[in-house]
């Protein structure tokens, strides 16, 4: 290859925008572990029977659904350094993202606990399981797969809110089509190039979401609706 | 911190402006977006391929990207097609055509759900394709839609947020400039949260409401 043809403005374009869309993908796997790490407490609150464990758990879910993700993500980044935390963005961006998505997320978990007969739990602790085993052993996996579809449409979203962090300056697929714009002035195949890369993501995750469903169904005996 | 309530009083009439703007483009989207998600519900569930294929590449595409990069292939890519709209019609126009992917999925499980055999006894009283619609389909389908058409509502009100990313100088847009000339982040940035939840909680009411009052009827 000539090094004419590397230095080409698309070839680079090209190298920029799959460098963002890397970055967008490792923010969006931080941003669901993280989610899940704060759903599982969350849900499990929601479902306490202590009456302050519930309805601060509902608070939050209701506070961290109603706001629009940008003005969180507005107000994690400048808090943070009030609290005298200097992280990177990036850093700031997966808390911010992680702590919304964590509210959908214990939802849908709160879902799959429903869904699970009580005589399970009364079982568990007939055959001598302490709380915290049944938890561990029986509901958490239980609910985890129930909420797995779920997941996998948050993952989506996810993926989509990502965009944002654009805006408090993490280098993801939307702030490198940005960049790649300001310099060549030709917003409207950049900016449908970047579309066009998460849609691409998007429709693989879907596919891989209804895959991987069958697969963790495959040892369910299911009733078709 | 420097932070005072004077600030809000220097600012108020912009504040009020930028949050009279966001209600009127969030319920302008939303409404145009419910017309065309209705439109495009309507046409998936007559389940003719010419139409649905390119309907379910349309919802394809605006449900599998964001809505910022969407707003910015219309605000910033449109003039290069001779399409150069000011950010208030991106804003509206970007809103509906983003929430009419979504309403069309919405609307559409709505038809699915109504046995095909009311839809054969209607014809068969001579009833008209529109009167059936208004009358057979429609007070049917509203009930099982107003809990998803809410969701929506909401999502697309937080969604207006975005907008300011593209200057549509709506609330997050005002408050993004006072701080910026203020130096005074945490507390308006707050503040402009606690005023979204008010905004997404009333709404969630009036689906509530909405849920109670078409589904009365079904009460026994």
């Amino acid at each position: 290859m000539s090094p004419g043809f590397l230095n080409s403005p698309i070839i680079e374009g090209v190298t920029i925008l799959l460098l963002g869309a890397g970055t967008t993908v490792i923010l969006s796997c931080f941003v669901i572990v993280l989610g899940i790490i704060v759903a599982i407490p969350l849900c499990l609150m929601r479902l306490s029977k202590r009456r302050w464990l519930r309805s601060s758990a509902g608070a939050y879910v209701s506070f961290f659904r109603g706001v629009p993700l940008l003005v969180q993500l507005l107000v994690i980044y400048y808090f943070l350094p009030v609290l005298g935390l200097d992280l990177p963005p990036f850093v700031a961006a997966v808390i911010g993202l992680g702590l919304c998505t964590g509210a959908y997320q214990a939802e849908n978990l709160r879902g799959g606990f429903l869904i699970i007969p009580l005589g399970q739990e009364e079982a568990g602790r007939a055959f001598g399981y302490t709380g915290a085993q049944i938890h561990r052993y029986i509901l958490i996996p239980q609910a985890l797969r129930a909420a797995f579809p779920a997941l996998m449409n948050e993952a989506i979203l996810i993926l989509k809110a990502s965009s944002l962090v654009s805006v408090v300056g993490v280098a993801d697929l939307t702030r490198a089509s940005q960049n790649i714009v300001a310099r060549d002035l030709h917003p409207l195949g950049w900016y449908a190039a970047a579309a066009l890369i998460y849609l691409v993501i998007n429709l693989g995750l879907a596919m891989f979401g209804r895959a991987a469903e069958r697969r963790l169904g495959a040892g369910f005996a299911t009733v078709s609706p | 911190m420097s932070f005072d309530l004077s600030l809000f009083r220097t600012y108020g009439p912009q504040l009020i402006h930028g949050l009279e703007l966001t209600v009127v483009i969030w319920i302008l989207g939303s409404a145009l977006g419910i017309l065309l998600g209705f439109v495009l519900g309507l046409a998936l569930s007559a389940g003719r391929r010419a139409l649905t294929i390119p309907i379910r590449c349309y919802i394809e595409f605006f449900r599998g990207t964001p809505l910022l990069v969407q707003l910015f292939i219309a605000y910033y890519g449109g003039p290069a097609v001779g399409i150069a709209l000011n950010a208030f019609t991106v804003g509206v126009l970007g809103l509906a055509l983003y929430g009419a992917a979504y309403f069309a999925e919405i609307f559409r499980a709505g038809f699915s759900s109504i046995p095909p055999g009311q839809i054969d006894a209607a014809r068969s009283f001579g009833i008209r394709r529109w009167a059936r619609v208004r009358h057979i389909l429609l007070p049917q389908i509203l009930v099982l839609a107003v809990p998803p058409i809410t969701n929506m509502l909401i999502i697309l009100l937080k969604d207006t947020a975005i907008l300011s990313i593209v200057t549509v100088p709506e609330l997050t847009f005002e408050v993004t400039g006072m701080t910026i000339e203020t130096f005074s982040f945490v507390e308006p940035f707050f503040i402009l949260a606690l005023v979204y939840w008010g905004l997404t909680e009333f709404t969630s009411y009036c689906g509530r409401m909405a849920e109670l009052r078409l589904g009365s009827y079904l009460a026994h």
